[in-house]
């Protein structure tokens, strides 16, 4: 069988790889880059764990073959965090206790960035239709939906006053204690 | 799931991805978005030889309004087609490309894709019925542009040639007084529809002077309710008249038992999708008069 050379950007960093053009993207994330933070869930397009971000738009990748993310970029969860720093809508999962088994969570998160993205203030209901093509059997999608709704606060309010956002990240770390207590 | 080998080719061009469809006549296929064939690839349900992207070919996305007609490109996405300005004006599609799979689904899915797949329960195929709509298929030999009456010939099915193209569908232009509605019934968000209606009418003064029904979900392919069209024209609108074309269009419906549901409801459903279409159609015609 013949393999291609796909170029593949991601998380910011250009990475190649020689494919099978049967090989799907996910596998090329987790197998040949060893990013193995994309989940394979139910395999067949439904339940999203396996969602990244593609050119900025949020893909399953269970769903694509590695050789159309060629030239394309990538973003995982992996990219998320900014060294130790979680990206809010990390934090906010660890606040308001959005996940349990976790498995489903990568695939949230990335699907819930690609939504802040195109609308930075959902309502409850756009954010329950954002995420509808991503399951989780734990939750009850509650506390996901308080989660989404905590870092779009935040992500627009850093974004609306650039001018203090080093002072609201400070103090959204303080408060976000009582709620991870609570 | 591990897809079967296949050959994959990028054309840069619709003459190169044509001549590659006709040296691997029969054994290539189009890839657009690929969230039909990809699992059925996967399945193992499809095995082709050759997938040729089409990601590269220019030109297939446009969203274009001509003197008589909306023109989309095939590569154009569900969400391209739900955020360009023309949905505002066409109602009917910005719900069906609001609500076709899930949000994943709808940043990569095409409205090509969708429509050569012919999925007997997807959204679009009871679209196109419904407003009498064209495809345009290329080939070396030139251009065919195929009713969606004579398009979509049974589950998976259609009249594209091995050797063409599938590059724009066609609908006709927006007149003053017709209105359109897409309803569908799923068990969860996400899943094929149990019953999809696309249901068009266009009001002449108090009266109907024509309409359209398009029906998913319950039988081998997506079909045009013409009994139900019939009873409308001519008719002022009225709850009354719009549970008779219901009827006309369960009584058109073929469906079978499944997980989905037995036959009786299904049927029962195709009839009430379409007095809420039809409501609905009829009052968006009027507030666009």
């Amino acid at each position: 069988m013949t393999t291609q050379h796909v170029t593949v950007t991601v998380n910011g960093e250009a990475r190649e790889a020689d494919v099978e053009p049967r090989l799907l993207l996910v596998h090329l994330l987790r197998d040949t880059f060893g990013l193995t933070g994309t989940h394979v869930g139910c395999d067949t397009s439904n339940c999203g764990a396996c969602t990244v971000h593609v050119d900025g738009m949020s893909a399953k990748s269970c769903t694509m073959l590695a050789v159309q993310a060629d030239g394309r970029e990538v973003k995982t969860i992996e990219g998320m965090a900014d060294g130790a720093d979680l990206h809010p809508l990390q934090q906010a999962f660890w606040d308001q206790h959005g996940l349990q088994c976790g498995f489903c969570t990568p695939g949230m998160i990335m699907q819930a960035a690609w939504l802040l993205g195109e609308n930075p203030k959902p309502s409850e209901a756009e954010i329950r239709e954002g995420i509808s093509g991503n399951l989780c059997r734990c939750t009850g999608y509650v506390n996901i939906v308080k989660a989404i709704q905590q870092a779009a606060g935040e992500l627009s309010a850093s974004e609306s006053a650039p001018v203090v956002a080093a002072e609201t990240t400070e103090g959204q770390a303080v408060s976000a204690e009582p709620a991870a207590a609570g | 799931m591990i897809p079967g080998q296949f050959d994959y080719v990028r054309p840069g061009d619709l003459d190169q991805a044509l001549g590659l469809l006709r040296d691997r006549e029969g054994e290539a296929k189009l890839l657009s978005g690929g969230y039909s064939l990809i699992p059925l690839i996967k399945l193992r349900l499809a095995q082709p030889g050759l997938l040729v992207d089409m990601r590269d070919l220019s030109g297939l996305d446009g969203i274009v309004e001509t003197d008589d007609e909306l023109r989309i490109g095939a590569r154009a996405t569900h969400r391209q087609i739900h955020e360009n300005e023309v949905s505002a004006r066409y109602p009917l599609l910005h719900d069906v490309t609001g609500g076709i799979g899930d949000p994943q689904v709808r940043n990569w899915g095409t409205i090509g894709g969708s429509v050569a797949h012919a999925d007997p329960a997807s959204d679009w195929p009871a679209v196109l019925q419904a407003a009498k709509a064209t495809i345009v298929c290329r080939s070396a030999n030139g251009e065919r542009v195929i009713s969606a009456k004579d398009f979509f010939i049974d589950t998976f099915q259609t009249a594209i040639e091995p050797t063409e193209v599938l590059t724009e569908i066609r609908f006709r232009r927006r007149p003053k007084g017709q209105g359109g509605a897409y309803v569908k019934l799923e068990r969860k968000v996400g899943d094929f529809a149990t019953v999809g209606v696309a249901s068009i009418t266009k009001l002449d003064g108090s009266t109907i002077g024509w309409a359209g029904i398009g029906v998913t979900g319950v039988s081998a392919s997506p079909f045009a309710a013409n009994a139900a069209e019939e009873i409308l024209v001519g008719q002022a609108p009225s709850e009354d008249l719009f549970r008779r074309a219901a009827e006309a269009a369960a009584a058109q419906a073929e469906p079978v038992a499944d997980v989905r549901g037995p036959v009786d409801y299904k049927r029962a459903m195709v009839a009430e999708m379409t007095v809420r279409g039809l409501r609905k159609a009829v009052e968006r015609g009027l507030a666009y008069s």
